[in-house]
């Protein structure tokens, strides 16, 4: 069996590369996945848990940050295409009228 | 028990190592040799025949949007359905009140006419 | 099983999502025009302050642990209801003078009034994380609500990508403590908590934890969004995230933290205490050098995260009580304040700058007068609700043996006076060379009303406002 361990770690490497991700991709919709990754590896971790601690908890909050994401999912891509309509462009980089 | 795993700092910062390792050796390591079979657009080993960068009508959007929301409702209703016996009338009513949000949802983006294509 | 009870202790989230999906349903039918919505809006509002008011006095657990009403999440629902009417109230004159009143407007408020009230009732993690999420949403879309404007679009992008970075941070938190604990369950934490507090996987969900509530609440280092997104946002839409999001999320601080954690004295207190005394010196200071008021306040309100974080700090019943209480102050005093910024602009976001405030007396002189008063009130000058607020709130620190955070916090309310009576000096010592601005219409002037009244009753009367929260205090 794999233990735990392996789980944790791999989800904290998701989780890790996802932040990066976040931190030095310009795209908007890069970062976006990104932040998806995260949610994701989380959920990795709760599966693993919930597995390890035989209890259904973990799994019940799983099936609700995946519901969650869906519903971020269509909020950031409204948004973004709300915003490339006027714009032309998703670069962080370019969407400056106001100072970070 | 919860001791054995617990050198999770170690692992975070594993975790970070790993992640920015692995983008900087494909950076230095990868050879870069582009050429314009690699660069063109994958399509199923279809020829792509023009440009994908124009502009899509929004329509697609919407679609893409509404199906994410209505279609992940599916996820309560599997663990639902597996252990409807056992939740009995009151599960039964739950998921009535659930579904008619949704369906309250689905009357709105129909009349807004989300749902129209032309 | 599935109790009478239950749902006696959730009538107010009940109300509120009948409400709004009253105003789905209408909306669709084009039953009456965007009116109608904000006419339904706060009847329901008004339906849920007093269920609320009834469950004052009832205490208890719901839906198998997932949410417990007590007298504090009964009365914070109030407080939330009432900056949703005050929202509604000024909503309809600010968006159809900029031609873009609709009906989903209310939708999305009602249904970030019902994620924050999710927050403040919250007895699992599970409860919390959704009504931050659902809060959060409504907020992104918010923010850009009027989508063909430039500065808006950008506001709303800036939130949710960052709010959506800091809630996977939240969540990754959640995730740690339920590998430690073996529960969501905050009783079920809070038995624990003796025997884990100590544990690395425990402690680095916590830290996970305040990274994302600190989000939410704009203290420093997370406060980077704050001053873009409350500049660009819609002003409504900005005095009710600068204070009902900001009420709820302290809420659910205060309750994971001082009742299920009980934090007093531990490392996790002292990072609270530092993070808090950031955010007053970097938050006042940054504020002085504003010329937009929008953006003032963005920074006055990182300040006063700071001001309620030390009354978490303090970790205690009293600091709890600190805390409630700063926020009703808080929240009545900004309300306030932004629904004069939004009376004042004009279409092409101007007349939120400083200047264009000078010499506001002289042409509207009881619109100069409301606007100091919040602008004393926010200094924290007696007998105005500030006052109480921060003389709660630094008390608490001073017991919990944190009385160099208080001295931070009145030094730097010292320095919060510069640029809060800057204002005041502005509209009464300048002479007026700007246009001429009609007065407010009647929804406006009744907002104003309530919140100056409340401003006054908060400052005076302090003690009936803490036994409505806190019976046995």
């Amino acid at each position: 069996m794999v233990p735990l361990s392996h789980y944790l770690f791999l989800s904290a490497v998701l989780f890790m590369t996802g932040a990066v991700g976040v931190l030095t991709r310009r795209n908007a919709i890069i970062v976006f996945m990104s932040i998806e990754l995260m949610l994701n590896s989380v959920n990795l971790t709760l599966v693993a848990f919930s597995s390890f601690l035989g209890n259904v908890t973990g799994q019940m909050l799983v099936f609700f940050v995946m519901t969650v994401a869906a519903a971020e999912a269509a909020v950031g891509l409204a948004i973004i295409i709300a915003i490339y309509r006027r714009k032309q462009t998703v670069n962080l980089d370019e969407i400056n009228l106001l100072k970070w | 028990m919860l001791e054995s795993y617990i050198p999770i700092f170690m692992m975070l910062a594993l975790g970070v190592a790993f992640a920015v390792a692995m983008g900087k050796i494909n950076e230095i390591v990868g050879p870069k040799r582009p050429s314009e079979e690699k660069l063109s657009t994958y399509e199923s080993g279809m020829e792509p025949v023009r440009t994908a960068r124009e502009r899509f009508s929004v329509k697609f959007y919407m679609v893409a949007m509404l199906f994410i929301i209505f279609d992940i409702e599916v996820v309560f209703l599997y663990p639902w359905a597996v252990s409807f016996r056992s939740l009995g009338i009151q599960g039964f009513v739950t998921m009535l009140i659930f579904l008619s949000i949704l369906l309250i949802g689905y009357y709105y983006v129909w009349r807004k006419g989300a749902l129209e294509w032309d | 099983m599935l109790t009478y009870t239950d749902f006696l202790l959730a009538m107010p989230l009940f109300s509120l999502t009948v409400t709004v999906l009253l105003i789905i349903a209408t909306e669709a039918a084009r039953v009456g025009r965007a009116r109608f919505s904000q006419f339904l809006a706060i009847t329901g509002l008004l339906v849920t302050s007093l269920l609320a008011g009834l469950n004052l006095r009832e205490s208890g657990v719901a839906f198998q642990g997932m949410i417990a009403t007590d007298a504090a999440s009964s009365y914070l629902t109030i407080l939330l209801s009432l900056a949703g009417i005050v929202t509604a109230l000024v909503a309809r004159p600010y968006f159809e003078h900029r031609d873009a009143h609709r009906g989903e407007f209310y939708i999305l408020l009602l249904f970030a009034i019902i994620g924050m009230v999710l927050m403040a009732s919250a007895n699992d993690l599970i409860t919390l994380f959704l009504g931050i999420e659902l809060m959060s949403f409504c907020l992104y879309v918010l923010a850009g609500f009027e989508r063909t404007k430039d500065k808006q679009n950008e506001s709303a992008l800036k939130y949710f990508l960052l709010g959506a970075f800091a809630s996977a941070f939240l969540l990754y938190g959640i995730a740690l403590i339920y590998g430690s604990v073996g529960s969501t369950n905050l009783d079920a934490i809070a038995r624990a908590y003796a025997g884990i507090s100590n544990q690395p996987l425990f402690l680095l969900g916590t830290a996970m934890l305040i990274v994302g509530l600190g989000f939410k609440v704009a203290a420093v280092p997370f406060h980077m969004w704050a001053p873009d997104v409350y500049e660009g946002a819609p002003t409504v839409v900005t005095g009710f995230m600068a204070t009902a999001g900001k009420s709820a999320a302290f809420a659910a601080l205060a309750i994971v933290m001082i009742r299920t954690f009980d934090i007093g004295g531990s490392t996790t207190a002292d990072v609270l205490a530092l993070l808090a005394a950031a955010s007053m010196v970097l938050g006042n200071v940054v504020a002085i050098a504003q010329t937009n008021l929008k953006r003032m306040l963005a920074y006055s309100s990182v300040a006063h995260a700071g001001y309620l974080l030390a009354g978490v700090a303090a970790g205690t019943a009293e600091g709890f009580a600190g805390v409630f209480l700063y926020l009703t102050a808080y929240t009545v005093t900004t309300l306030g304040a932004f629904a004069v910024i939004g009376w004042h602009e004009r279409t092409n976001d101007e007349g939120t700058s400083l200047d264009d405030y000078v010499g506001l007396s002289q042409h509207q002189p009881v619109i100069a007068a409301v606007m100091a008063l919040y602008m004393f009130s926010l200094t924290g000058i007696p007998p105005f609700a500030g006052f109480i607020g921060k003389y709660y709130v630094f008390m608490a620190a001073v017991r919990a043996d944190l009385t160099w955070l208080a001295i931070v916090g009145v030094l730097t309310s010292a320095v919060s006076a510069f640029y809060y009576l800057r204002v005041i000096v502005m509209m009464y010592f300048r002479e007026r060379d700007g246009e001429h601005i009609p007065l407010p219409r009647i929804p406006v002037m009744i907002a104003l009303g309530i919140t100056a009244a409340l401003v006054i009753v908060v400052g005076v009367l302090p003690s009936t406002v803490l036994q409505l929260f806190m019976p046995a205090m």
